[in-house]
């Protein structure tokens, strides 16, 4: 609790500095609005509802995609991992695309499915995909083959030995292989929505656009900053719990 | 049959080791792990395996074990060819082969709950009274990473004893541990092995642990593996492993050791 009241304090005096700075002049408000503005476009934008819209709007599409990633991709590095074939030829392609920015799709998606939710999926998807691949891959690899043989042993045979033995085993690795397919995800839909206009739903992507070309420097900076929150909550959120019990299990971190 | 055959009081043959050799790729070339090793274990026998690093002596109980197979001869089990692993031979590791992502509890029920004939009770009592067994009913929701090396490798002997397999393999399973915990356990494995009658191999390059334990000791040697003698131990048990006599044994044995290792040390195979 100490420490969680320290770092609001902290905060609190870097937003105290900038809106000083702001009403100072050293910052001209048309580059930079001061903390106020920005607040004050929040509380406005909750009230007619277009930033939580555009939330949900944003959220939906990353979720389904990125469910959609980790739907494919999870078992796409079982396969590279199990199949020499499939590590030559997929694997090659997975670690080609992950290096590809996701935003280069952008183009493709457009001219393939035009300016529609599918376009949005696509890229969210193949943002988060190979990443995922990659991580499912290392983690079986990296299992000890002493687990395999152990558990066969026992009795464990076949796709038994695989659920319970090699994804648990690896399971470190493909944690922190969603996580990463998570971020990936994430940039991509913002690039996504900052570049593709669609009409059928404004998503944060778009708001931050709007603001830019209306150049209402107030929208651009609270729409970064709800965006930076949704980041810090997923995480926080989605993978602590699993990263905490991983360490508690594995006796890895502090 | 002859007279003497008919005479014969012997226990069961548990195991059977017929004219196995095994060979690796290396990058140098074929390495010949085992040469023509043939061997037979009696039921509810205590046999120990010793030899240097490298001798073969892990490829032997892992093709045993059902885990490698043999590139020629055969493994029979209670007269049954061996084609794979089974619970009836459960292997305990050198290393740690306990499941980080499972508490104590649920890597002894790994085992059990591949065995369809135990009802969900019947397997958490069995967990139970090997987790007893072995001293760690106070740990049994510990995880992995919170015990010591001799209380992994307690667990460890609970997870293969579990499953109540004819044949116990243990390949070097005290090998990591310090003389004190050493010590404990090889006290424990005597009084568990006098419980429970397991035919148990053991595979060690410590002449000393292996005349604590085994009732036989059979020598390897590298450079293909092979076995060279065999020394039944006649000692009392519980034995201890500081004491005088079973010195005088593993005095004896070491040398022969020597005497079949340093003519064999030049000799690569290719």
């Amino acid at each position: 609790m100490k420490r969680w009241t320290t770092a609001m304090l902290a905060f609190v005096g870097l937003m105290a500095i900038w809106e000083w700075l702001v009403r100072a002049g050293v910052w001209s408000p048309v580059l930079v609005p001061s903390p106020v503005d920005v607040g004050k476009y929040l509380v406005a934008s909750i009230q007619d509802k277009t930033l939580i819209e555009a939330c949900y709007v944003t959220l939906k599409r990353l979720m389904l995609g990125y469910a959609v990633g980790l739907g494919f991709g999870l078992p796409l590095g079982l396969l590279t991992a199990r199949f020499k074939f499939f590590k030559d030829t997929l694997g090659l392609l997975a670690l080609g695309f992950q290096t590809l920015p996701s935003v280069c799709w952008a183009p493709l998606a457009l001219l393939w499915f035009g300016q529609t939710e599918t376009a949005m999926f696509f890229i969210v998807i193949m943002g988060s995909i190979w990443s995922i691949t990659l991580a499912a891959d290392a983690g079986v690899r990296n299992v000890p083959p002493i687990y395999s043989r152990a558990a066969q042993t026992m009795g464990s045979r076949g796709l038994h030995t695989w659920f319970k033995v090699i994804l648990p085993a690896s399971l470190p690795f493909i944690v922190s292989g969603m996580k990463q397919g998570w971020a990936f995800a994430w940039r991509s839909l913002m690039a996504a929505e900052i570049y593709i206009t669609i009409l059928t739903g404004f998503g944060l992507g778009h708001l931050l656009h709007y603001g830019r070309e209306l150049h209402a420097m107030d929208t651009v900076i609270g729409i970064m900053i709800v965006i930076v929150i949704i980041g810090l909550l997923t995480d926080k959120i989605l993978f602590s719990p699993f990263e905490r019990f991983l360490h508690r299990r594995w006796g890895t971190g502090k | 049959m002859t007279l003497s055959d008919e005479l014969r009081n012997e226990p069961p043959e548990k195991l059977l080791v017929e004219c196995v050799s095994k060979t690796f790729q290396a990058r140098s070339g074929t390495l010949l792990a085992l040469e023509n090793i043939s061997l037979n274990v009696r039921e509810g026998e205590f046999v120990c395996l010793v030899g240097p690093s490298g001798c073969g002596k892990s490829t032997l109980l892992n093709i045993i074990a059902g885990l490698d197979s043999p590139d020629t001869g055969r493994v029979l089990a209670d007269g049954e060819p061996v084609t794979g692993p089974g619970r009836e031979r459960m292997v305990m590791f050198q290393e740690s082969s306990l499941f980080p992502w499972l508490d104590v509890f649920d890597n002894v029920m790994f085992g059990l709950k591949l065995n369809p004939r135990l009802s969900r009770e019947g397997r958490r009592k069995v967990a139970l009274f090997f987790l007893k067994l072995v001293g760690l009913e106070k740990f049994i929701h510990a995880n992995i990473h919170e015990l010591s090396g001799g209380m992994k490798q307690r667990v460890a002997l609970a997870r293969a004893l579990a499953p109540n397999p004819r044949v116990l393999l243990m390949d070097e399973p005290f090998g990591a541990l310090d003389a004190m915990t050493r010590e404990q356990l090889y006290g424990d494995i005597q009084e568990i092995w006098a419980k429970r009658r397991k035919t148990i191999m053991f595979v060690t390059h410590n002449v000393r642990e292996a005349v604590c334990l085994g009732d036989r000791v059979m020598l390897f040697s590298p450079h293909p593996g092979r076995i060279q003698e065999q020394f039944e131990i006649k000692l009392p048990r519980p034995r201890d492993i500081n004491s005088v006599e079973l010195a005088k044994y593993s005095t004896e044995i070491t040398r022969t050791l020597k005497r079949h290792l340093i003519p064999e040390f030049s000799e690569v195979s290719e």
